[in-house]
């Protein structure tokens, strides 16, 4: 048994990362929705959802329950199979992206085989994003047209062609830190981030603003979210390209939107904001007990708040979670090789939560734009500034070398 | 057999069987689909030869740019299935010897040089790298690059005149 696991450990491992990041990330999925609709219901002054459990926290699955349970009608004189396939790609296409973001530093070895976290370490891991990205439009142009329906294709159309538009300025705003680093490797554009060790100085945020803005703007027109939501604008358009979808399949829209939120924020931290370092100097070692001082008193508020919950569940519910939290808050205090080794990790997430946090914040407070409002912001002037921060960079870097 | 070969195989087999499919399908969108899983497949062995950049391009410029066009100028044109019309006496005639001929020439020169050098073997990654790449394109190659850029260039500013004459 031992034997073979080390001979194909360069198969077994790998197929036990992905399941177990395609756990996480569902389970993430899930769980966004409910804060985005906390967030938002919030922001809105309503209380969002809390029937389904202690604070709505069981929405997400009794949400999941209903998707698969649903009736799922297939409309008259769609075309079957693009039909089929458009859910399908999107939804595999949002999942592989992931596949090739780091989350921390970390090597490790199991059965004689190297591997670090994350799923794949290729050296060219962003211009497999980019790769991955631009076949995501095929899942969008398909359903709409597949669904011989007006709003559907008009949905469809729409949003390719702002994928498309976006999809330039993207990828040009990220060539500034390409020509910082010097590399293609995720991993790699981390690492020169560290700088001398003094923190959050030498992120690529500060020579690259301008990229970021870009990067940022035209990362949301590409995962189709508000501002940039036209493809589903329900005034003009009722669901957009996903109209005639029900049940699993439209839930499968629903998890590659939220999946993709995910890698973009992925790649807006580790390109711009130091992936998994920490913004504090090395020499700071005190700011190592950040994760425990947010966990104690974040699972001590749980127990509190569980406590006096109106309901029997909730009571009992609460305060276990609450008790779990502070456990390991306090366990990190008490065992130093854990706290070392979740640092990498603490920071990577922290700063992809706040990304998506932004994203639910301008989703509660934003307009839409209007359709030719967004073309000609994305071709007159995102695609300029990005092309005049590429060669504002190439300048500096070059006057620098002289 | 090794896990490349097998690999190989699988990724030529869904280029040829798309290929064939790009031909049979009677719906302009299908047979399109059929020319995007052709090109990623062939960008999947590409990888396999050690050619990373040229992979990931060929799926960013082919696969994403050019093939997103083709769907987009078939959806919105709402083009409909193709009619089945009599065989053609050219297709007939003509195309068959020639589809065999080429199989032919392309079988026999792979007979030939397999015989004579076997198999070349695989280019060590570095040589492929992205960064040697670049180098040679900037250097060695500035000129084809410049002149095909400039060619590009004319065929945008073309593009752009035909599509103002109207107004």
């Amino acid at each position: 048994m031992n034997e073979f696991l080390t001979h194909y450990a360069y198969l077994i491992v790998p197929i036990v990362k992905i399941a177990i990041l395609v756990f996480i990330i569902l389970t993430v999925d899930a769980y966004l929705t409910w804060i985005e609709r906390k967030v938002i219901a919030h922001l809105q002054a309503r209380w969002g959802p809390h029937r389904v459990g202690p604070h709505g926290l069981l929405q997400p699955l009794a949400d999941g329950v209903k998707f698969i349970f649903k009736e799922d009608p297939m409309p008259a004189n769609v075309d079957k199979a693009a039909y089929f396939l458009a859910p399908f790609i999107t939804l595999m296409l949002a999942l592989t992206s992931l596949a090739v973001i780091p989350f921390a530093p970390q090597h490790f070895t199991v059965f004689g085989y190297e591997t670090g976290i994350g799923i794949a370490d290729v050296n060219i891991s962003l211009l497999v994003l980019f790769a991955i990205t631009a076949l995501g439009v095929y899942g969008v142009a398909l359903a709409g047209w597949a669904s011989n329906n007006k709003y559907s294709l008009l949905g469809g159309l729409r949003s390719s062609a702002q994928m498309i538009s976006y999809e330039l300025a993207l990828t040009l705003s990220v060539v500034g830190v390409l020509l910082i680093a010097g590399d293609f490797s995720l991993r790699k554009i981390v690492d020169q981030q560290a700088g001398s060790g003094h923190g959050l100085i030498s992120w690529n945020i500060f020579p690259q603003i301008i990229g970021f803005v870009c990067f940022f703007i035209a990362a949301i027109a590409e995962t189709n979210r508000v501002p940039f939501d036209l493809p589903e604008a329900e005034s003009e358009l009722v669901a957009g390209f996903h109209t005639e979808y029900a049940s699993m399949k439209f839930a499968m829209f629903f998890i590659a939107e939220y999946t993709s939120m995910i890698t973009i924020s992925c790649l807006a931290t580790i390109m711009f904001f130091g992936g998994w370092l920490s913004p504090f100097p090395a020499s700071w070692t005190f700011t190592q007990y950040l994760p425990s001082v947010l966990l104690i008193p974040f699972g001590l508020w749980v127990i509190f708040d569980g406590i006096r919950y109106e309901n029997m569940f909730g009571r009992m519910l609460l305060p276990v979670v609450g008790g779990a939290l502070t456990a390991i808050g306090v366990a990190l205090v008490i065992f130093p090789v854990f706290n070392d080794a979740i640092q990498g990790i603490f920071w990577f997430l922290t700063k992809v939560f706040a990304f998506l946090f932004v994203y639910i914040w301008m989703r509660g407070t934003l307009p839409r734009f209007r359709y030719d409002q967004l073309m000609s912001f994305g071709w007159k002037f995102l695609l300029p500034v990005s092309i005049a921060n590429v060669i504002l960079t190439s300048v500096v870097i070059l006057w620098r070398m002289h | 057999m090794s896990a490349q070969v097998i690999i190989f195989f699988v990724l030529a087999a869904l280029a040829v069987l798309a290929a064939i499919n790009l031909i049979v399908q009677r719906h302009p969108i299908h047979s399109a689909l059929s020319l995007i899983v052709v090109m990623v497949a062939l960008a999947g062995l590409y990888l396999l030869m050690g050619a990373e950049f040229v992979a990931a391009v060929q799926i960013i410029v082919y696969g994403g740019a050019i093939m997103v066009l083709f769907i987009f100028v078939i959806m919105l044109l709402n083009a409909g299935e193709e009619e089945r019309t009599n065989f053609s006496k050219l297709a007939l005639y003509g195309g068959i010897p020639l589809a065999v001929a080429v199989t032919g020439l392309i079988a026999a020169s792979i007979v030939n040089s397999s015989t004579a050098t076997a198999l070349p073997p695989a280019q060590p990654v570095t040589l492929t790298s992205t960064r040697t790449l670049s180098h040679l394109l900037f250097t060695e190659f500035v000129y084809p690059f410049e002149l095909t850029s400039f060619l590009i260039l004319v065929a945008i500013l073309g593009a752009i005149v035909l599509a103002q004459r109207e107004n």
